[in-house]
């Protein structure tokens, strides 16, 4: 079950930050974070995100739960890394064919794993405390996103909870007029295909209708919108955007000082 | 406060031979309140997307012209308000006072204007609650209301409405059409379409009648265009009050038990409850919008797994599955026992012509091509499908939709038939095809369940109903 | 005012594009953990994962071949990455770059036609870009740690690959195979079909 709601408590002292400033301290934040590739830099960064946590209002658990398919790449990046590193330097530990397992490869994997969550973290705590809508109408009123096309946008990812009960829908009404895969895999996936094509088929002609609906509404007429919904980008938002980045770079700069430091480029 | 002018309007949507509408010449003046009547296909839906300004240039073909207040409507959208049947396709932000107040930013009204203007919608149209509510919690006659704030909040001169209450029980269409009443200014130009003329008229002050070929067929003050005309109007499918329809009860007692409910239920969307269905007999569930009416029918079809309680098919109906219960049956042998017909006529439809939506169960089931051929046709031409039978299912009238959706369970000639909604948005002749085809089928021993609103249908075919009741409902107020 | 020539963006071309993005985004989601999952089914020779890459890359030809617009592209495949980012995505923030990327790859091919031409050869062609674009993003940032010959190549290769037989030739096909259901009426794409 996909949920669309915002998981933070709404009074939290960063969660209530502007959209566009938070989204662009995650990006401030991250992409400092990726020129190296030491274990340093992301660790630290970690830190740094799970100490702030409380001020967006996540709970541990919650962050726990959205993030654990992080863990799942991890294992991925490890396996990959012991059968397919660049850098093999270092004492040798496992050796057996393909596989071979050396301090450097180790580092590196740590390195890799440490900046996929440090990386990833950001994004999480942002979209887990912003509200689509609340985007949307920073986008348009602080970041100067055409209107049309974020409202359009926005009106389309309404949608996704009415895809998962339409993905029914669709199983069922095959299922009255006497389809189905039974055991047979191939078939299976054939049916399997043919609802997500009747799915997505559904998805534009709501796509279509909704757009009538917009019209009728005066959408595309041409006069000027106005705004009901005010966003306001404050001091305190642009506060929020520079300590992202000088805790990036306070970040990096340790790293460079312990002699860890491994830039991604050169 | 807007007039309008046909003259010689036609249209013709892409990929159709045939004009939806043509030839009508029509003029309502201001303040006017307009019943917009005809048979299922006749063309009201797609007049009053003409009169909305929706009919995209390269969607179709026009001929003769329409005028809101002497212009193009595609660019007096400023001056009309439309409802549509579907609510659910209405609603754009996620929530409610933001969906309301989306045309009035739209439309470029100041900011300061806007939250009290929505409040003052949502107020006239009796909205139960915080204009925070998310849209995706509504149940449909609440989205319908909301969709009717959103529209009267742009105070439009033109008020359209494509049958407002279809699908809402009796209360809510009631509280609909009361908040229709309430909102309308004296000087708003009304135009509604409604198959059940008695509920609408006392709305109106002026009757018209498009004729299915072209051309207006009647057009006058109710009284007079029904007593005019009212025999040949209901003979060609318009509900004229004081019509009755001759009731179609079973003859026979009802036979054995085909499926018994035990307990059956699914939390929180229905509470369990107790039924039998017979042979020969035709069951009408009844109840309030979000009583768990149409979980029921989907639990009883064989469609979704129990939450509680079972389902159990009598040897006679489940054959080699006797030991089973309908939602581990096998596609094809549950679709040649048990037929369902979905609420929304669009969710029935997996082909791309309606006939090969006809012929898809009787193929399924085992039939042959000759067999399946002559039923496809026998029931193309009763339900007056037969020159859609090309077309893609999407693209049908609301009416016509509802038929074919029907006509695809009622291909196989299940031993039982549920339909959801059966008679929603059909005019009288098709209505009465309906009530008889489904009579037909008890009385040949099938047993027929049907979830409805429709008092008339119940009156007219139902030997025995049963009413749900909504379970409690932690989430808000009920109105 | 004849819409269709014109390269302003119709309601319905904004609301469609994002429609197939928002649904692209619910898939990406699903897919992230369909590859996260099979990265140990895949570990034998990781970079022939990347034969699953080209359904993230779809959006980008697909939008592309229905909107017919400038910047359709771009636009659709960069929503459908926020979107997977919205839903959670264990790439978070990344995916938006990523998606970008992409983007601006099919866009390039649609563009080098001037969006005059949608047929079979500028839909590979765009696949193909696209899948470029994704394997530079990945070749620098992804992969920079892992052996060149052994994995960045082929990885690369795999990817370009998988874009334009899946997103390429995938996403023709499907616009083909939606237009026949009717849906596309109101896009070029879906004209010319029998009357009935
Ligand atoms: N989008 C469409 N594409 C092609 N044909 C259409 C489309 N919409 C409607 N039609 C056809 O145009 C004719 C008139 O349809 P319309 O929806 O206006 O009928 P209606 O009078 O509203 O009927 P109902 O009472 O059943 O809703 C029908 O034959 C229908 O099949
Ligand atoms: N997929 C779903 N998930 C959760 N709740 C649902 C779902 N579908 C329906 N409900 C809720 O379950 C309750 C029963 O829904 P159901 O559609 O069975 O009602 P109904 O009696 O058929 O109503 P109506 O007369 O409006 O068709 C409603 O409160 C509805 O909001
Ligand atoms: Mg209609
Ligand atoms: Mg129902």
């Amino acid at each position: 079950m996909i949920d669309l709601e915002p998981v933070a408590t709404p009074g939290a002292p960063l969660a209530r930050r502007n959209p566009v400033a938070k989204l662009a301290a995650a990006m401030v934040f991250t992409i400092v974070l990726v020129a190296t590739l030491d274990p340093v830099a992301p660790a630290i960064a970690i830190a740094v995100e799970l100490a702030v946590l409380p001020l967006f209002g996540v709970r541990y658990r919650v962050l726990a739960r959205r993030a654990w398919p992080l863990l799942a790449a991890a294992g991925g990046i490890l396996v990959t890394l012991v059968l397919f590193a660049a850098d093999r330097s270092g004492r040798v530990f496992v050796e057996a064919g393909p596989v071979v397992v050396t301090e450097g490869v180790l580092v590196t994997a740590l390195g890799l794993v440490l900046r996929m969550l440090a990386v990833a973290l950001p994004g999480i705590i942002v979209f887990a405390t912003t509200d689509p809508t609340d985007l949307a109408d920073a986008l348009i009123q602080n970041a100067k996103a055409p209107a049309r096309f974020a409202i359009g946008a926005l009106a389309a990812f309404r949608l996704v909870p009415l895809l998962e009960q339409e993905w029914r829908m669709i199983s069922m009404a095959r299922r009255a007029r006497g389809v189905d895969a039974g055991r047979n895999p191939i078939a299976k996936l054939r049916l399997f295909a043919s609802i997500a094509f009747t799915l997505l088929v559904g998805a534009i002609r709501r796509g279509t209708r909704l757009a009538v609906a917009m019209d009728a509404r005066g959408f595309d007429a041409g006069t000027p919108r106005t705004v009901a919904r005010r966003q306001r980008f404050t001091r305190a938002d642009a506060l929020l955007v520079v300590t992202a980045a000088l805790l990036a770079a306070a970040a990096l700069t340790t790293s460079i000082l312990l002699g860890t430091f491994r830039p991604l480029i050169g | 406060m807007s007039g309008v002018v046909l003259r010689g309007f036609g249209w013709r949507h892409g990929g159709r031979r045939r004009w939806a509408v043509r030839g009508v010449d029509l003029r309502v003046e201001s303040g006017e309140r307009v019943l917009l009547l005809g048979a299922s296909g006749a063309g009201k839906s797609t007049l009053l997307a003409a009169l909305a300004g929706l009919l995209p240039e390269d969607s179709g073909e026009q001929e003769g012209t329409v005028e809101i207040d002497g212009l193009d409507p595609r660019k007096a959208r400023e001056r009309v308000g439309v409802l549509f049947q579907d609510p659910e396709t209405q609603l754009v932000m996620a929530r409610s006072g933001d969906d309301v107040a989306f045309g009035l930013e739209n439309r470029g009204v100041p900011a300061e204007e806007i939250w009290p203007r929505v409040d003052e919608a949502l107020r006239r149209v009796g909205f139960p609650y915080h204009r925070d509510r998310p849209t995706a919690a509504l149940s449909g006659g609440e989205q319908q209301r909301l969709a009717l704030a959103g529209t009267l909040a742009l105070r439009p001169g033109l008020l359209l409405l494509d049958e407002p209450t279809a699908n809402l029980d009796p209360t809510g269409a009631t509280l609909v059409r009361r908040a229709v009443a309430d909102a309308l200014d004296a000087d708003t130009t009304l135009i509604l379409v409604e198959h059940r003329v008695a509920e609408a008229l006392p709305l109106v002050d002026r009757v018209v009648v498009l004729e299915p070929g072209g051309g207006v067929r009647a057009d006058g003050p109710p009284e007079a265009v029904f007593a005019a005309h009212g025999e040949a109007l209901a003979a060609a499918g318009v509900w004229v009050p004081g019509h009755t329809v001759p009731p179609r009860h079973a003859g026979t007692p009802a036979g054995d038990v085909l499926l018994t409910a035990d307990r059956l239920g699914l939390p929180p969307r229905l509470a369990p409850t107790d039924l039998r269905v017979r042979t020969g007999e035709a069951l009408a569930v009844l109840g309030p919008n979000g009583a768990g009416k149409s979980t029921l029918a989907l639990l009883l079809g064989g469609l979704t797994r129990p939450g509680t309680g079972t389902v159990t098919a009598s040897a006679d109906l489940a054959g080699r599955d006797a030991r089973t219960p309908p939602h581990r049956w096998r596609a094809p042998a549950l679709a040649g026992r048990i037929g369902s017909v979905f609420q929304d006529p669009e969710h029935q439809f997996v082909t791309a012509t309606v006939r090969d939506e006809l012929a898809l169960g009787p193929r399924r089931t085992g039939r042959s091509e000759a067999e399946t051929t002559a039923t496809v046709d026998a029931l193309l031409e009763r339900l007056r499908l037969d020159r859609l039978a090309g077309a893609n299912p999407y693209t049908l009238s609301g009416g016509e939709a509802r038929r074919l959706s029907v006509a695809t369970a009622l291909a196989t000639a299940p031993r039982l038939l549920i339909c959801d909604e059966p008679t929603f948005g059909q005019d009288r002749r098709t209505w009465r095809e309906l009530v008889d085809l489904l009579a037909e089928l008890r009385d040949a021993g099938h047993g027929v369940v049907t979830v409805t609103h429709d008092a008339d249908f119940v009156a007219a075919l139902a030997d025995r109903t049963l009413t749900l009741h909504r379970p409690a409902d932690p989430g808000g107020v009920d109105p | 005012m004849n819409h269709t020539d014109s390269n302003r963006w119709r309601t319905v071309d904004i609301v469609v594009a994002s429609v197939i993005a928002v649904a692209f985004g619910v898939v990406f989601w699903a897919w992230g953990l369909l590859w996260s999952a099979t990265d140990a089914a895949f570990a034998f020779f990781p970079p022939a994962q990347a034969v699953l890459y080209g359904v993230w890359l779809i959006p980008a030809v697909l939008a592309g071949l229905i909107i017919r617009k400038p910047g359709a592209a771009l636009y659709c495949e960069t929503v459908a990455a926020i979107v997977s980012a919205l839903l959670g995505s264990q790439w978070a923030g990344i995916v938006i770059l990523q998606g970008l990327m992409q983007g601006i790859g099919a866009e390039l091919a649609f563009a080098a036609f001037r969006y005059r031409s949608f047929k079979l050869p500028v839909a590979v062609l765009a696949g193909a870009l696209t899948g470029l674009g994704a394997a530079i993003f990945d070749f620098v940032y992804w992969n920079k740690a892992y052996d060149l010959t052994s994995y960045r190549i082929p990885y690369a290769l795999i990817t370009i690959v998988s874009a334009t037989v899946v997103a390429g030739f995938g996403a023709w096909v499907l616009t083909r195979a939606l237009a026949n259901t009717g849906v596309l009426d109101r896009f070029p794409a879906g004209r010319d079909r029998a009357l009935v």
